[in-house]
């Protein structure tokens, strides 16, 4: 059996009075993508920082590379690279010398092999003779995580690493993250969208004001609430009435011609439903499956009906 | 190559592309020296050629201009994240603030040597010998020094950028209430007292003394007693305040 690369048990850390993170457990098998999801002032940030030796933390046990984050810090900090909600990038450097010093620092010995890939991967070969003062936000986070890339880590934690970015260059850092992925890397991910941690990660945890309120696949996670319906347009009032008295537990819209009734979304209940309604002489126009997505699950965990709104 | 030696080199390189830091620490106390000389210089009766008189206290306020870009300087490594880049990568404490302190250091030097350039060509004339030059420099140096650490910690405490960059204005004001530009004893009271109390007095009249060839011992024990404190207190404010901000 392999070591996982991140163990925490019983985690708890607190500012003062206030309880910041309150018992949080979690296990990264190596290799996989790791989503910790929740709004902002939910501690994610907290906890990336104590993962990553910033803050000590206040109880439980933190294991990072099979290393305990209290007692060594330093074989923790070898194994691992940061990129912070903050782009960490030096703005009176160039593109170039922010990687040069990561280099220096790293004591990396192929040094210009290194940067030039990194620029290419990034495609920031252009800008890279420039300041970084002149950079837009997504290339700044691109060359953030290229300058985490330097030292070859094998556990990298990226927190909310594309807040406040544009679709495409949203689209871009989920493209990088797969390939470092495919490398093997391991990866921690926090996130306020919901979409993020569905396209990326294998394993979610839902936290929500210090605690972990839900975690596994995003799958097991959109399972575990009810909310999965099948949606059934018609042509005509006529036959939204028929369809109406048939199916009783479903919801009309009469604006849309649309039936919402509820179901689990298996086959056998959809055959049994579209047979049913075959069987009565009701065509129908159009038929669509719906299952709860994420937004959905925190809503149903936190009792809060949208991410952003929780932090504005 | 030391981490030290890579984050001196990411500093100076900060200097050179920072046009503001460079008028604030090297041009502008050049413009003062110039105000006061030509401008000001004949209104006052200081008992000597004005030039004489002010070089020294005008070289302290070349020290001082320096400082507010090095609070803002460190102030912005720790608003802008990368100070966390580099606590996880190990780099050391000492070698991010040592950073600092050197280009300060650095960047005073060449203030200081701009003012007493300035001042040569103004008609300054010293009668201090090689010995009392060198001690001239061991001051500056060690006043530089002092008060870099002083200004780091006042960085480091600041929690913008901004207020970093003020909380250097007292340390910037407080040479004109010392005898840099007119003796104290021709102040009104109070200030009079402030003036022959306060730290950089000591400093101004050992350099002036210095500069003239005639060092006085009190002076010089109370500028460097003066010195070592602020080092002191600049250093352990500095160091305890970077261990709390994570």
């Amino acid at each position: 059996m392999t070591t996982p690369a991140i163990e925490v048990s019983g985690l708890r850390k607190a500012f003062g009075d206030k309880v910041v993170l309150d018992g949080i457990d979690l296990t990264v098998p190596a290799g996989t993508v790791f989503s910790l999801l929740g709004p902002n002032g939910a501690g994610k940030t907290t906890a990336v920082n104590v993962l990553t030796t910033l803050m000590a933390p206040d109880g439980g046990t933190v294991r990072v590379d099979g290393h305990d984050v209290a007692a060594e810090p330093r074989a923790v900090r070898a194994a691992i690279g940061v990129t912070g909600q903050f782009a960490a990038v030096d703005e009176l450097l160039t593109g170039q010398e922010n990687l040069q010093l990561m280099v220096d620092l790293h004591g990396v010995r192929d040094g210009k092999q290194v940067i030039t890939g990194l620029l290419e991967r990034f495609e920031l070969t252009e800008s890279a003779p420039k300041m970084v003062a002149t950079y837009s936000g997504g290339q700044r986070r691109k060359l953030d995580l290229a300058m985490t890339l330097v030292g070859n880590p094998r556990i990298i934690f990226l927190d909310e690493p594309t807040t406040g970015l544009d679709p495409r260059s949203r689209r871009t850092m989920w493209t990088i993250i797969r390939e470092l992925l495919a490398d093997g890397v391991t990866i921690f991910l926090t996130t306020q969208y919901l979409e993020e941690a569905d396209q990326l990660a294998d394993h979610v945890a839902v936290l929500d004001q210090g605690r972990v309120v839900a975690q596994g696949t995003p799958d097991e996670l959109k399972r575990q609430i009810p909310g999965s319906h099948v949606r059934l347009r018609f042509a005509g009032p006529a036959e939204l009435d028929a369809a109406a008295q048939l199916l009783t537990g479903g919801v009309r819209d009469d604006e849309s011609l649309t039936l919402r009734v509820p179901s689990d979304g298996g086959t056998e209940s959809l055959r049994t439903l579209l047979n049913l309604v075959h069987d009565n002489a009701i065509p129908v126009e159009d038929f669509s499956v719906h299952k709860p997505d994420l937004d959905d699950v925190f809503l149903a965990l936190t009792g809060r009906t949208n991410v952003e709104e929780a932090t504005r | 190559m030391s981490d030290s030696v890579i984050m001196l080199r990411r500093n100076f390189k900060h200097v050179t592309r920072n046009p503001t830091t460079v008028f604030n620490a090297v041009l502008f106390p050049v413009v003062l020296m110039l105000m006061f000389v030509y401008v000001f210089g004949d209104a006052f009766d200081v008992g000597a050629d004005y030039v004489d008189y002010a070089t020294p206290g005008l070289m302290l306020l070349a020290i001082v201009y320096g400082l507010s870009g090095t609070s803002t300087a460190v102030a912005s490594d720790m608003t802008k994240g990368i100070i966390n880049r580099f606590k996880v990568m190990d780099v050391s404490r000492g070698a991010v603030l040592t950073g600092h302190v050197t280009t300060t250091i650095a960047t005073n030097l060449v203030a200081v040597a701009a003012i007493v350039g300035v001042a040569f060509a103004l008609g300054f004339r010293s009668a201090g010998g090689w010995l009392d030059w060198l001690g001239v420099l061991g001051l500056v140096l060690l006043t530089s020094f002092a008060t870099a650490w002083l200004t780091i910690a006042l960085g480091l405490a600041a929690k913008t950028v901004e207020t970093a960059g003020i909380a250097t204005v007292p340390l910037i004001m407080l040479p004109f209430f010392s005898s840099a530009i007119v003796p104290a004893d021709k102040m009104g009271p109070g200030i009079r007292e402030f003036a022959e109390y306060q730290p950089f007095t000591p400093i101004i009249e050992t350099l002036r003394g210095l500069l003239n060839g005639t060092p006085q011992m009190g002076d010089a024990i109370a500028a460097i007693a003066w010195c070592v404190a602020i080092a002191l207190v600049g250093y352990l404010w500095a160091t305890a305040t970077f261990k709390k901000r994570a």
